[in-house]
């Protein structure tokens, strides 16, 4: 705790300073339990007559099955099942399936053809797990190796081996358009023709293992009524729970799924598939099934950080202005898309940077290469490009001979600048950041870097979405059939602009489907400030929603706070001259609920009775 | 399988099962005793969440025979407290935030405990050396050797 310093000389009239937590110790709810070894983590319940369930796992990188024999396994002592792929009700999903995201590419246990090495095929359930270990050691598969690959450029030649027959470019599809995730902000063309300096580099970063001490697993047991107890070391309850039911063709309310006390998960538990086959192994059992994966698992097959690379080409002026920055990277994401997909979203919308550059271009890649399926962990999609970019901020104050924390103090974005995904930059504090860091570290910075500060210089100006040129390479397929590069910008197809202030595809607010999708602060509790209940926010019970229209944005000369300075400060006074009343109103008891408990400090959500 | 009695003193009191050959003491007490309160992390003796206290020396359950503590006296977390009444060394734990996922707390615990015994006045080298089988992913190592540091001041403060 001793630790950590607050700078409350910094944008202190952006806070209402009342802070009731931070700052000050606190013990953790749980951690009675942690101290003495009564914490309920999935393997600390007890089930009589407990099986264990080992997998068989493909030696290859890449190879095709001929044929799986598992009658040698059947016979062995203790062996009470023998799980194969066509066992599986409904053998392939993906996890972002659920919210409708990408297509089902990866099966339970793989029948057809395994593409990295650990990927399951047989499940085999025994009374010991020593039993299950020997009785996996003699299923013979006999596989048809293949050529694979594990490098994402190598993947994208137009010869590479087909990973996923879901996805036959061995990419993620965008859109439904492109192999790619695009980024287009102005014209990076035309900055570099300004530029004084181009400075390129190359940065790339290996898979990383969350490696949590507890290894991934799950204990599913026969309840009453049909349903199955499953308790788990997921980092995703309801990922895990819809997974399940689809995989099992089953409905959820069949399934009593239990979690919430994780021996370190990191991201590495987000995606588990150890319920569903714990599940299936318990229906078909009828008795408790144990699926854990040991130490050299979690090493091997445990979905790691994916491995990145990323292409960072930047336009300098000789006053280390930066006037272009072109990205072209590649998420590695193993055999089978689990979360990559989406931390590409994650790591376009990142870019580029913490930094104002009027002209932006990336192309992110999601490769699918004979490695390990990656997944979450901590940050996943920003940690790799964040690396990249900031060794790169080092690269080019080298190349300007500028000192490297001023370099980044002139780029830093400021509040009101438009960031490269069209949307403002609001509390920033990235100069402020440069400043203390280079004091504590000692290093000198001019009088004039140490005079800066992220309310001022920012919007105006470089609140505006410039003209922006557009192009169409990389449509979907289009890379087998003929080379073509990589990089923005370089395709054949013919380009576009977008003309300036102009949002390429506006976002639209989908429209609540059913009268209870629609938060009512009235009826769902949340406090609102007198500034958010504007008359501008139709009430909802009292005229009727009208569907939501795209009004075109602003032009950008008139959008963006006025004054640059003094917007940033006077706004937030007022925000909090109408918060802080609120906060220290007493409770009042007869809104906004008309039924439950009312208590002050006690939840307004354990009435028991059903509101409305 | 042939299966081997063992008796052993678990926590202070007598314990005597039947294991089987092979049996490693860790799941002879989790799944035999009942006590969870060692953990299963690497079950090769590397990430020490499974250390218990065989007559006083910290352990590795994992890579320890059950057969082999017979007769002998183990310790666990789940014996550390009296009822209700923490050991020091849990409730400083709690209050330095000796804790994140908790599951190599158990560990923890019991390497320090040992050390305490055997060295009432550590240094801070001396817990880091004492500690240095246990890993700890959510890297919460400072408050942890604080709390150790801290647990040893107030223990001494009370026998003094």
């Amino acid at each position: 705790m001793s630790s950590i310093e607050f700078r409350k000389d910094l944008f202190a009239d952006e806070r209402d300073d009342t802070l009731k937590e931070i700052g000050k110790p606190t013990i953790r709810q749980d951690i009675l339990g942690h101290v003495t070894g009564r914490s309920p983590y999935f393997d600390d319940h007890l089930f009589e007559g407990l099986l264990h369930m080992r997998c068989v796992r493909s030696p290859h990188h890449h190879a095709r099955i001929r044929s799986i024999d598992t009658s040698a396994a059947d016979r062995m002592p203790g062996v009470r099942r023998v799980i194969r792929p066509e066992d599986v009700p409904n053998n392939l999903n993906t996890l972002l399936a659920l919210i409708n995201f990408g297509k089902d590419d990866e099966a339970l246990l793989q029948g057809k053809k395994v593409a990295y090495v650990g990927e399951p095929i047989v499940a085999i359930i025994a009374e010991t797990e020593r039993q299950a270990r020997d009785a996996a050691a003699v299923v013979r598969v006999d596989y048809e190796v293949l050529p694979h690959v594990l490098d994402v450029e190598e993947a994208l030649e137009p010869n590479a081996p087909v990973v996923s027959e879901t996805y036959p470019n061995n990419t993620f599809d965008y859109h439904e358009l492109y192999d790619h995730q695009k980024l287009r902000f102005g014209d990076v063309e035309k900055g570099f023709a300004e530029a004084d300096h181009i400075v390129e580099g190359r940065y790339q970063m290996s898979p990383i293992e969350q490696a949590p001490t507890e290894t991934c697993g799950a204990i599913a047991a026969p309840e009453t009524n049909d349903r199955f107890v499953c308790y788990t070391s997921t980092q995703a309850l309801f990922f895990s729970l819809g997974t399940t039911a689809k995989l099992l063709d089953m409905p959820s309310s069949q399934l009593h799924f239990i979690g919430g006390t994780v021996g370190g998960g990191f991201g590495g538990k987000v995606d588990s598939l150890h319920e569903p086959l714990a599940v299936l192994g318990s229906k078909l059992t009828g008795a408790p099934v144990k699926y854990i994966f040991d130490r050299a698992e979690e090493m091997q097959v445990g979905a790691p950080r994916g491995a990145e690379r990323w292409y960072i080409k930047d336009g300098v002026m000789n006053d280390g202005r930066i006037v272009a920055r072109q990205f072209t990277g590649f998420f590695d994401c193993g055999a089978y898309t689990r979360l990559s997909s989406y931390a590409i979203i994650k790591g376009t919308g990142h870019l580029p940077g913490p930094y104002s550059i009027p002209n932006v271009a990336s192309n992110v890649y999601c490769v699918y290469t004979n490695r390990t399926p990656a997944t979450a962990m901590r940050g996943f999609g920003i940690t790799g490009v964040d690396f990249s970019i900031e060794c790169h901020m080092d690269k080019v104050a080298e190349a300007v001979g500028m000192n490297p924390i001023e370099l980044r103090i002139l780029n830093a974005y400021r509040d009101g600048d438009m960031k490269a995904h069209r949307r403002l930059a609001k509390n920033t504090a990235l100069i402020e950041c440069c400043q203390v860091a280079a004091s504590k570290a000692d290093w000198a910075i001019s009088a004039q870097a140490a005079a800066q500060t992220s309310l001022q210089g920012g919007g105006g100006e470089r609140a505006a979405i410039p003209e922006t040129v557009t192009d169409q390479a990389g449509k979907i397929g289009e890379r087998r059939r003929n080379k073509i590069p990589t990089a923005p910008g370089e395709g054949a197809s013919a380009k576009g602009r977008v003309a300036a202030g102009t949002s390429v595809a506006p976002i639209i607010a989908v429209p609540p489907q059913r009268d209870d999708m629609i938060i009512d602060p009235a009826r769902t509790g949340h406090r609102k400030s007198a500034a958010e209940q504007s008359p501008a926010v139709p009430s909802v019970h009292s005229a009727p929603i009208a569907p939501p229209r795209y009004t075109p944005p602003t032009p950008p000369t008139q959008a963006p706070m006025a004054p640059p300075p003094a917007a940033p400060v006077a706004q937030p006074q007022q925000q909090a001259a109408a918060v802080q009343p609120a906060a220290a109103e007493p409770y009042k008891p007869t809104e906004p609920f008309q039924k439950g408990i009312k208590r002050p400090g006690v939840s307004r959500f354990i009435s028991g009775t059903r509101r409305r | 399988m042939a299966k081997t009695p063992v008796r052993f003193t678990l926590n202070g009191s007598e314990t005597a099962l039947f294991v089987d050959g092979g049996a490693n003491l860790l799941d002879t007490l989790r799944r035999g005793v009942g006590d969870l309160s060692p953990k299963y992390g690497c079950g090769q003796g590397t990430c020490g969440t499974c250390t218990v206290l065989i007559d006083g020396e910290p352990h590795l359950s994992c890579l320890t025979l059950a057969e082999t503590v017979e007769g002998r006296s183990i310790e666990t977390t789940g014996g550390l407290s009296n009822g209700a009444d923490l050991h020091p060394l849990q409730r400083v734990f709690m209050e330095n935030f000796g804790a994140q996922c908790g599951y190599c707390t158990p560990g923890m615990l019991m390497a320090a405990k040992a050390l305490l015994a055997k060295n009432p006045n550590p240094s801070r080298e001396e817990v880091v050396e004492a500690i240095s089988g246990n890993i700890c992913r959510c890297t919460g190592y400072e408050p942890i050797i604080d709390a150790i540091l801290a647990t040893a001041g107030q223990m001494r403060g009370r026998v003094a």
